[in-house]
């Protein structure tokens, strides 16, 4: 199974390049929250995307594209950079599967204040209700770029990007399709910000993943969107093929709704799964891409899952978590680290975590805190999410 | 169209011993199902209100800050009320966690011991459309008002996969949990999901669970599409496995304990057609001749379940598209209000019942509310 198209953005920029040098430059991207009122919050600032209102050339009309929301906006911009890429045309079978966790929330704000501040008002209720839901989303993202197919939407909290990707690797790999456009998707909110604030999980200094002295995670928003396909399918096409995803595994965490089991033993299962799938061995993998958080619970249970999981051979894997230079992007969280990891296989060097002051002696890995060259063929990439939602990925460089 | 499991990868995930694949789509059977409708807790009243082919009475809710009152089928309270209300996980819990819960417990019957005891890995999808509205209007009002006081014991109700994860939490299995968002045909989708996981041998066994609650929020957002909507609330599950049960689970009432010894054919899932989209280019009538086509209808189906609730611009494409069926024919919405993906779980359990009772074979039609129309099949073993 392998990526002939991948698309991003973030609040460290629009597209591969624009993100490749943010991550190998070792920005950050937070700054003080515009889209809602904050002032009442813990939390002030995230990773907000500067949108200027721009879309890429669709077959959306004007009036379709006035009535996107934001986190179709972010849908559309990726979904744009991985279609070129690909080469791919019109289709009357293409699957798409997406994660996200709160597309839309923000007109369902929107219609939920205008429905109590101006009952007798309904003007613009009806746009609002059937582009909140995230089938209007899909169904948006299929009209844009000429395509049919059967839409499934994962939303199972922040893994539900890496599960997206996992479930298209499915079907392409059993022979259910021979290509699937999947990725997630995630925009920032107010209900979520306060959600996350209200639960104390929000760092109110500085999101530093795996630091001793970690204080709680910053919330980002963006998405990225891969074409993927089978590989009989990408070389009948001639299409450049940018790596490959081989392994992939899902499992629930049932300790607690928000926090995970100490020892991170779903996620333990997902890494050894994925592994499995992957035909590897942890030795083998180069890289992993780190839920990384940076909430005290999460850093502490990922980094005894990974410490159980590779063993002895932990002390030489590096490990980084990237959501310290674009916070948390919930929902897009799966995809868009996925395709971290890719642009790291590709070009072969090291996304770093770079606001690591002291790191907690949990850790029996490397912990990659300046950008640095790597050779390497293999990433793994772990998702975890409220719910006890666990995901990995392992990505593959292509030669 | 999807041969249920039809995939045939290795598996990814974890296979226990006690999981052979199966062997052919045929193989994939359904082992329980259960319900929580405006009829009540459990299967029964909702297949007695079906039978008795009267409308369920609704009721008024108000709307705040407007002289509007809503109608609405909601679930009544338990009576008694289940024992697992008081489970660590489910105390705080919205609605939508109780009756997917409930439903999920009566499907899974007896088999609920050896998903505890680890023998049984279960897979769970839970399928929505609305999702957790309650917890999510009223965490966001307390926001509104002051962020400072908004309750952090709401906030993660709110999330769409929080029912699933405490489905998990509460029958103790860690096997893989999806959380489906879509229109109503989503919950077929997910039946064919389920198969595929049982076919690769993933899970031995997956729960599948539709389910929905309403608010005034809500009802009031359908009323704008079509004001003599009525919105209902509840859920469906379906238990599949590999192979055909001994007997047909004992039926349950919804605490999950046994309620009687009825037994019947074993039932399985014949087929689930492909997802036909709503799109410019192809209409609800044309999405869903399509999938009428791939049912391949013969002289054996002797039911069809299907959505239409007595609103013409609703209907139109079920109407249409059915409208030379002469057999036997149960639309639950006329019955028991528009549920969404409860009533898609509804339709299911309804025709799943028909074929355990001797049916020879059952159709589920669903033209969803904007995404897709799609179809299921159930027959009997042979």
């Amino acid at each position: 199974v392998v990526i002939t198209g991948a698309g991003v953005v973030t609040a460290l920029g629009f597209g591969w390049k624009s993100n490749a040098e943010g991550f190998r430059s070792g920005r950050t991207a937070f700054r003080p929250v515009t889209l809602f009122d904050v002032s009442r919050q813990r939390a002030k600032t995230a990773a907000e995307i500067s949108l200027n209102g721009s879309l890429p050339q669709t077959k959306l009309s004007p009036r379709q594209a006035s009535r996107l929301d934001r986190a179709s906006r972010l849908l559309l911009i990726a979904a744009h950079e991985a279609w070129q890429q690909a080469g791919w045309s019109p289709s009357d079978y293409l699957p798409v599967s997406l994660g996200t966790t709160s597309g839309g929330m923000s007109l369902g704000e929107a219609y939920y204040r205008q429905a109590l501040q101006l009952p007798d008002k309904d003007r613009g209720q009806a746009t609002r209700v059937s582009h909140y839901q995230a089938q209007r989303q899909a169904l948006d993202l299929a009209e844009a770029f000429d395509f049919q197919g059967p839409v499934t939407i994962i939303s199972n909290a922040c893994a539900s990007g890496a599960n997206a990707i996992g479930h298209a690797w499915h079907l392409v790999r059993t022979g259910q399709a021979e290509r699937v456009f999947t990725g997630g998707y995630d925009a920032l909110s107010h209900l979520v910000f306060s959600g996350f604030d209200t639960l104390q999980a929000l760092s109110t200094t500085r999101c530093r993943p795996f630091d001793a002295q970690r204080d709680g995670l910053a919330l980002g928003e963006g998405a990225a969107m891969l074409a993927i396909e089978s590989l009989d399918s990408a070389r009948k096409r001639g299409a450049t093929i940018l790596g490959e995803i081989v392994g992939y595994g899902a499992a629930n965490d049932s300790h607690h709704l928000t926090q995970p089991h100490p020892q991170g033993l779903a996620a333990v299962e997902t890494m050894t799964a994925a592994t499995r799938a992957a035909n590897v061995s942890p030795e083998q993998i180069g890289y992993i891409n780190a839920h990384g958080t940076a909430t005290p619970l999460n850093d502490g249970a990922e980094a005894a899952a990974i410490n159980t999981w590779a063993g002895a051979h932990a002390a030489k894997i590096p490990v980084s978590s990237t959501k310290a230079s674009i916070g948390h992007l919930l929902g897009a969280a799966g995809a868009v680290e996925a395709l971290v990891c890719l642009i790291a296989l590709r070009e072969q060097w090291l996304p770093p975590t770079t606001t690591i002051e002291t790191v907690d002696p949990a850790c029996a890995f490397p912990l990659v805190r300046e950008p640095r060259d790597a050779k390497f063929d293999y990433a793994l990439t772990n998702s975890f999410g409220f719910g006890g939602a666990n995901a990995t990925l392992i990505l593959r460089r292509w030669a | 169209m999807n041969t249920p499991g039809s995939g045939t990868g290795a598996p990814a995930g974890h296979s226990s011993a006690s999981a052979p694949a199966c062997r052919t789509s045929a193989d994939i059977f359904v082992h329980g199902t259960g319900a929580v409708s405006p009829a009540g807790w459990g299967k029964k009243p909702l297949l007695d209100a079906i039978a008795s082919g009267t409308p369920l009475p609704p009721k008024e809710i108000q709307r705040p800050n407007a002289n509007e009152s809503l109608r609405v089928r909601q679930v009544p309270p338990p009576n008694p009320r289940p024992t697992w209300f008081a489970h660590a996980r489910l105390r705080r819990t919205s609605p939508i966690t109780q009756y997917i819960v409930a439903a999920a417990l009566e499907a899974i019957g007896t088999d609920t011991a050896r998903v505890t005891d680890g023998s049984l890995r279960l897979g769970v999808i839970v399928s929505v459309m609305s999702g957790c509205v309650n917890y999510s209007r009223r965490f966001y009002d307390e926001t509104l008002r002051d962020p400072v006081t908004a309750s952090p014991l709401v906030f993660p109700e709110t999330v769409f996969n929080a029912p699933g994860s405490h489905i998990a939490a509460l029958l103790g299995t860690n096997a893989i949990n999806y959380t489906l968002v879509g229109d109503p045909g989503t919950f077929l989708q997910a039946l064919a999901l389920a198969a595929d996981w049982l076919a690769r041998g993933e899970v031995d066994g997956c729960l599948v669970v539709g389910a929905e609650e309403i608010d005034w929020l809500t009802s009031h957002a359908f009323r704008l599409f079509h004001r003599d909507i009525v919105l209902s609330d509840g859920a469906g599950a379906v238990y599949l496995r590999c192979g055909a049960p001994v007997s047909v689970p004992a039926r349950t009432g919804s605490s999950g304990e046994h309620a009687g010894s009825e037994t019947g054919a074993p039932v399985k899932l014949a087929a689930v057609t492909d997802s036909h989209l709503f799109t410019p280019a192809q209409s609800r009538i044309a999405a869903l001749r399509k999938t009428r086509e791939q049912l391949s209808v013969n002289g054996n189906v002797s039911l069809l379940v299907d959505g239409l609730q007595n609103l013409p611009r609703y209907d139109e494409a079920e109407a249409t598209v059915w409208r030379d069926w002469s057999s036997a024919r149960i639309s639950p919405k006329k019955i028991l209000g528009e549920g969404l993906m409860a009533a898609a779980a509804w339709q299911t359990v309804i025709a799943i019942d028909a074929v355990e009772k001797g049916a020879k074979a059952a159709l589920v039609s669903i033209a969803g509310t904007n995404q897709q129309a799609i179809g299921a099949a159930f027959g009997t073993a042979d």
